[in-house]
């Protein structure tokens, strides 16, 4: 054996059970060093797009296979409390007036993506060309990815920074972030927004969407729902 | 291959089901998470219930066959490998300050990788089983547990590089693969590499 048995150390069992402390404690700590790590990850996510495990994004689904968009079968329906039901075809979508805003995306789970360049359009232009009922006061948004669904009040719905996105840093939405079209609320947790839109549909009252079922708050602000703040 | 080149056994077979088992599984676990999560492959895979489903029944077996190796193989022979891990003596500091110094068996920085990988395995475990239950009762629901899976992934994919590395492409450490596969390792290449160790199990030799 070794002639320097004599000054061995168990620094061995140390390192185990200091690096094993460190990681178990980090349920407290790694949710305020993803915010700052949120930057870096964030521009990682922009430079190489989707092709490294660097970016922010994760992707999760609830079905066995995203939907694959067809812009020739694709279409937006605008259904339910409204004066003049409406079906757009992506082509209609893109007509409608252009919205772009840089925002930060952020997942109940505990990850950011800073600085997202969104393009879409406003809710407020899709509503106008339905017409909304008096009796309409929310909008319930139907992915083709069943049974994904979620809402928003009207007020929600029309926040500033609300937008249908249909490009997402320069580039059409990829299938994996929901293409063609995809609900974003910056100010909510990324379950409200519904990717692969299919339908919105106006409802007297807040229906519980797929998330909600499973113990997810029906108002998603971030930083003051779900068990935050 | 040389003719008359002595062997010496450097792992026994319970310590060599031990690596590989998790060998086995790090490599499942790590494919089938990356084809769920990441935006580059998630989209051209169809069937994420299948992937997922993979993924939570290899980390099962995961467990249940290193209960298996352990209840079965040689746990003599585990309970030394522990202590030789366990100790570090002035020759590992000094090799790990990357003065020349004699190793043992197991080098200073193997014995470092052995310790993160033990580390990560529970850390792997406990995020996982809480990322599991936590989809049937949200009281084991917190918030952080997919970013603490997800960064324990990071850091074991580019430690498991570094690995492959040494192990299958740098020439002069690349024969300790014959160490793990097959037990033994060639006398020669012992005494330049784990001089300590090779000085004291000449009687060792198969």
């Amino acid at each position: 054996m070794s002639s320097n048995e004599a000054d061995a150390r168990p620094y061995g069992r140390r390192a185990f059970l200091g690096l094993l402390a460190a990681g178990l404690t980090s349920f407290a700590w790694a949710g305020p060093a993803s915010r700052i790590f949120a930057p870096v990850t964030s521009q990682f996510s922009q430079l190489t797009g989707d092709l490294l495990p660097v970016g922010g994004w994760r992707i999760y689904t609830i079905s066995g296979s995203m939907p694959l968009f067809d812009r020739r079968t694709w279409r937006l329906e605008l259904a339910g409390l409204v004066r003049k039901p409406r079906s757009l075809t992506y082509q209609d979508l893109l007509a409608l007036p252009r919205a772009e805003q840089v925002s930060t995306f952020h997942c109940v789970t505990g990850w950011t993506v800073e600085n997202v360049h969104w393009a879409g359009v406003r809710l407020e232009h899709l509503l106008a060309l339905a017409e909304p009922l008096p009796a309409a006061r929310a909008i319930r948004f139907v992915s083709l990815e069943q049974p994904y669904n979620d809402s928003l009040t009207l007020q929600q719905a029309t926040l500033s920074d609300v937008m249908l996105a249909y490009e997402m840093d320069g580039r059409p939405l990829t299938r994996a972030h929901g293409s063609p079209a995809r609900v974003v609320i910056p100010e909510m947790y990324g379950y409200k927004g519904v990717k692969w839109l299919t339908r919105m549909e106006l409802v007297s009252s807040q229906p519980t969407g797929y998330w909600e079922g499973l113990g997810y708050d029906q108002n998603a602000w971030v930083g003051r729902s779900n068990g935050y703040g | 291959m040389a003719t008359g080149r002595r062997r010496l056994r450097r792992f026994t077979r319970t310590e060599r089901a031990v690596h590989w088992v998790h060998a086995t599984a790090f490599l499942v676990l790590l494919a089938t998470g990356l084809a769920l999560y990441l935006p580059s492959l998630s989209e051209l895979l169809g069937r994420r219930p299948l992937l997922k489903s993979i993924h939570v029944y290899t980390a099962v077996a995961w467990i249940v066959a290193l209960v298996f190796v352990i209840a079965v193989g040689d746990r003599r022979s585990l309970r030394a490998t522990l202590r030789e891990i366990d100790l570090f003596d002035r020759d590992d500091r000094d090799w790990l300050l990357r003065r020349h110094a004699p190793q043992g068996r197991l080098n200073a920085g193997q014995k470092l990788n052995a310790i993160l990988t033990a580390v990560f395995a529970v850390l792997f475990a406990v995020t996982g089983v809480l990322l599991w239950y936590g989809e049937r009762d949200t009281r084991f629901r917190f918030a952080q547990t997919i970013l603490i899976h997800d960064w324990l992934m990071y850091v074991s994919f580019f430690l498991f590089m570094g690995h492959l590395y040494l192990s299958v492409i740098h020439p002069k450490t690349r024969h300790a693969l014959t160490g793990i596969t097959r037990g033994w390792v060639y006398e020669d290449w012992a005494r330049e590499h784990h001089a300590k160790w090779a000085r004291g199990a000449g009687a060792d030799a198969p």
